[in-house]
């Protein structure tokens, strides 16, 4: 990365408005995140945080208004940007090794016959190194975990060496061991390599070691904000739709609980993993 | 009933120019088949592919009603169905519902149309269940173009459609033409199915396009590898299927289907032993 985008933000929004079919999902977004940032994307089902990132990557255009991406107009910066969709689970049948996945993230776009080159398959390792899974690299992606296939899938977007990784909802479907194992790959990314990372998140708990500010939408708006001020019991309440705390621990820890009188904790964790299942 | 015998002059069968042309049809059958069931299954594409073969049944019919080949018919009927399918996003492709009320209503169609003329209704049996000792030298020559086609068209988007097929979000995000690589992968389909009806028939279809790309998938995970796997058992299959029905009294379509899924089963089996024992040790 060289110091000039360092210093200019990676993503600016200027009165930015999405519409689909007629209908705005969200206008009057009004913001730019810094480079070198960790950003949580937080809203309720249907708030049009995937709408956000879609037009990020220039795959929905906008309304009114416009987008920049790394200093070019969103859907022009395409290869500086790492995407991992949301995992889904027709990906079973996928036959392919971590290797091939990854080396598809390199020249997956190219047309016409490119037998794989030798510094193509070095950018691969690089990348398998930097997740983790250089070792699985020759295990078939429906073999591997929930976990390791999230690793894989990060992977596959580090390959072709982006200044910005996008991930929609990289944490959902995963066990406790396997998201702190994520978060701690996102993490290194951000410190060692400088990359701007933005996560579609729905449980801010185990990212807000690594978070320096969340996109939330609101009332249509999306705003953009720095995690200490994010980190806000009403704010939250109202962006969940359901009464959650900020917890400060004696340590100095924040968490994000179910409102303390707000009764039923167990349910709500039922809802959230329900939800995700849906995804 | 014609009892199931050896036939001791086989080998006369097999040199008639019939069967030549049968066992070179058999090849291209193969090449085209093995390759695009590779992309077939990575789709998740496989119903709507077999439902190509059925839509094309009311063309197959329709045509020989109309006095035109019924390769032609079957073609056209496959490709328009193809891109119906391929305008309604490779979601659509998966959904099973309306692919399942589509095909039925079309293999329908193609009674009604083989009603209507008794040359139809004859033809009706080698179009449900193949009919490859019959193929001429100008579908030979079809076979051909199609195949160098397929070959020089895979070629152009190899990687791109492999992206698009396995990872088709990414792949968009990544400027992959993903709508396009859908267009292009149902009309090859398409042209798939047409060449290989000859083989074994609308109705056996799966047989020889999923089946073996689904075994050659349980060996390898190399995609050029598994594509080249995949012809390899379509080749057996056929080749072998022409061969022993000029031995036994059966008819080739029967033994192909038999041989693509008996390797396909013991394929499976061995796997599933090899698995075991890896587990046990």
């Amino acid at each position: 990365m060289d110091k000039q985008t360092h210093h200019s933000p990676a993503i600016v929004l200027d009165n930015a408005a999405i519409s689909r079919g007629g209908h705005t999902i969200w206008s009057h977004g009004n913001f730019s995140i810094p480079t070198a940032s960790v950003t949580a994307i937080v809203g309720t089902n249907g708030a049009g945080k995937t709408s956000l990132l879609k037009a990020e990557l220039g795959l929905l255009a906008s309304s009114s208004g416009s987008i920049e991406v790394l200093g070019q107009p969103a859907g022009k910066a395409k290869a500086k940007i790492g995407y991992v969709p949301q995992s889904y689970s027709n990906q079973d049948d996928v036959n392919l090794t971590v290797e091939q996945s990854v080396l598809l993230g390199i020249n997956g776009n190219r047309f016409g016959i490119h037998p794989t080159r030798v510094s193509e398959r070095g950018q691969a390792r690089r990348a398998m190194s930097l997740t983790g899974i250089e070792d699985r690299a020759a295990a078939r992606l429906g073999e591997l975990s929930g976990g390791l296939r999230q690793r894989a899938a990060i992977a596959q977007a580090l390959a072709s060496d982006p200044e910005l990784l996008i991930l929609d909802e990289p944490l959902a479907n995963l066990d406790l061991a396997s998201q702190r194992e994520c978060v701690q790959v996102l993490s290194n990314l951000n410190h060692e390599l400088g990359m701007t990372i933005q996560i579609v998140a729905h449980d801010l708990n185990v990212l807000l070691p690594i978070l320096t500010g969340a996109v939330y939408i609101l009332d249509g708006r999306p705003h953009y904000a720095n995690i200490h001020d994010v980190m806000n019991s009403d704010l939250l309440t109202q962006l969940y739709g359901t009464p959650v705390e900020v917890v400060t621990t004696p340590q100095g820890n924040m968490f994000i609980s179910p409102h303390a009188g707000g009764s039923k904790p167990k349910e709500q964790n039922l809802h959230t993993r329900s939800r995700n299942c849906q995804q | 009933m014609t009892t199931f015998t050896f036939d001791p002059h086989w080998f006369t069968t097999l040199e008639a120019p019939f069967m030549l042309k049968a066992i070179l049809a058999g090849a291209l059958i193969a090449i085209a088949a093995g390759t695009m069931g590779y992309f077939t299954i990575a789709r998740n594409s496989t119903f709507a592919a077999h439902a190509l073969a059925h839509i094309g049944l009311p063309g197959a019919t329709g045509a020989v009603l109309l006095g035109l080949p019924v390769s032609a018919g079957m073609g056209l009927f496959a490709l328009a169905g193809a891109l119906v399918i391929a305008a309604l996003g490779k979601k659509a492709s998966q959904r099973e519902i309306a692919t399942g009320t589509v095909l039925a209503f079309a293999t329908g169609l193609g009674l009604f149309f083989a009603r209507l003329s008794s040359s139809a209704s004859q033809q009706m049996q080698a179009i449900l269940f193949g009919s490859i000792l019959t193929v001429s030298t100008g579908q030979l020559v079809t076979f051909i173009i199609f195949d160098l086609v397929l070959i020089l068209a895979l070629c152009l988007v190899y990687r791109p459609l492999l992206f698009s097929s396995v990872d088709e979000q990414v792949a968009q995000a990544k400027g992959v033409p993903i709508a396009a690589m859908n267009v292009l992968y149902m009309t090859l389909m398409a042209g798939v199915i047409t060449i290989a009806v000859p083989a074994v028939g609308t109705l056996l279809i799966f047989a020889l396009i999923v089946t073996p790309a689904a075994t050659a998938n349980i060996l390898t995970a190399s995609p050029l590898k598994a594509m080249g796997i995949s012809s390899l058992i379509c080749l057996i299959a056929i080749w072998a299927g022409l061969v022993l029905s000029t031995m036994f009294p059966a008819p080739p379509s029967f033994i192909i289907v038999t041989i693509s899924t008996l390797i396909w089963a013991l394929t499976k089996f061995g796997h599933y032993l090899s698995t075991f024992t890896n587990k046990a040790s």
